[in-house]
């Protein structure tokens, strides 16, 4: 059996990966793409502490997760279809109409 | 046995999550999230959540991965432009407070004393799950219908060329 420890510094490591890619990314579609790996790190965890707890709402509450990662998806894409349209870039940094 | 699946996998899942960053085109990115997505699948297997990995290769593989391939597919991308413009002092203070953040990450996974396990083992079957989530769950499952159509209604208006 393995210890739950293991499952959880593989979460830590993954969310890291996300924060990583998030910030370092400048593509809007990969900043999306890193919003996945660090939902799926907390699922990872969630699961984790669900299974060494012998109770189910972790499970549960992954479900809610995915259907948030859902949701994220559709809107964020649809902005991003919006914004490629209107600015003919997918660049977090060239979209700053917004900015101070 | 299972520490080497847990290993094979793990690792081909930080692997695939790197690869992710890595790539130049955002659709490699996309496909290499699938192998990741799919590895922590077998990782749900191995915690006996074997409904959750289903339900992760279905709908997270299955569907939420098609539409971004679908809309890199749709919008027909230029080259990935990385890093071209960004501030150049960020990484001074960016560096620091990133190592910082992961030594704090590192020293609490280090300290924390994992509580004993507690009742039998448990098996995340899709009656164990239904049950919960059609009994306790019942509101947080019901506000959820809502979010899903608030979400569907403003992909709808984002994506209209005119409102």
């Amino acid at each position: 059996m393995i210890p739950v420890g293991w499952y959880l510094i593989l979460g830590a490591i993954l969310f890291l990966i996300g924060v990583l890619g998030f910030f370092l990314k400048r593509n809007i579609i990969a900043l999306l793409l890193s919003v996945e790996i660090m939902l799926n790190a907390v699922n990872l965890t969630f699961v984790a502490f669900s299974t060494q707890h012998g109770q189910i709402s972790g499970q549960i509450f992954v479900f809610f997760v995915l259907v948030v990662a859902a949701a994220e998806a559709a809107v964020g894409l649809a902005l991003v279809i919006a914004m490629f349209r209107n600015r003919e870039t997918l660049n977090v940094d060239r979209s700053n109409l917004l900015k101070w | 046995m299972i520490q080497i699946l847990f290993f094979f996998f793990a690792a081909l899942a930080v692997g695939a999550a790197i690869n992710v960053l890595v790539q130049k085109h955002v659709l490699y990115s996309a496909l290499s999230l699938i192998l990741m997505l799919t590895s922590v699948s077998v990782l749900f297997i191995l915690l006996r959540a074997d409904f959750l990995a289903a339900i992760q290769v279905i709908v997270y593989a299955g569907a939420i991965m098609v539409l971004f391939v679908f809309v890199i597919m749709l919008l027909n991308l230029p080259r990935d432009e990385d890093g071209a413009d960004r501030l150049r002092w960020l990484k001074f203070i960016g560096i620091p407070l990133g190592l910082f953040f992961v030594s704090l990450v590192i020293a609490t996974l280090w300290n924390v004393e994992p509580a004993a396990a507690t009742g039998a083992t448990l098996v995340g079957s899709p009656q164990a799950i239904g049950q919960s989530l059609f009994t306790d769950f019942v509101l947080p499952f019901e506000a959820t219908s809502l979010l899903i159509l608030i979400a569907l209604m403003g992909a709808v208006v984002f994506a209209k060329k005119d409102l």
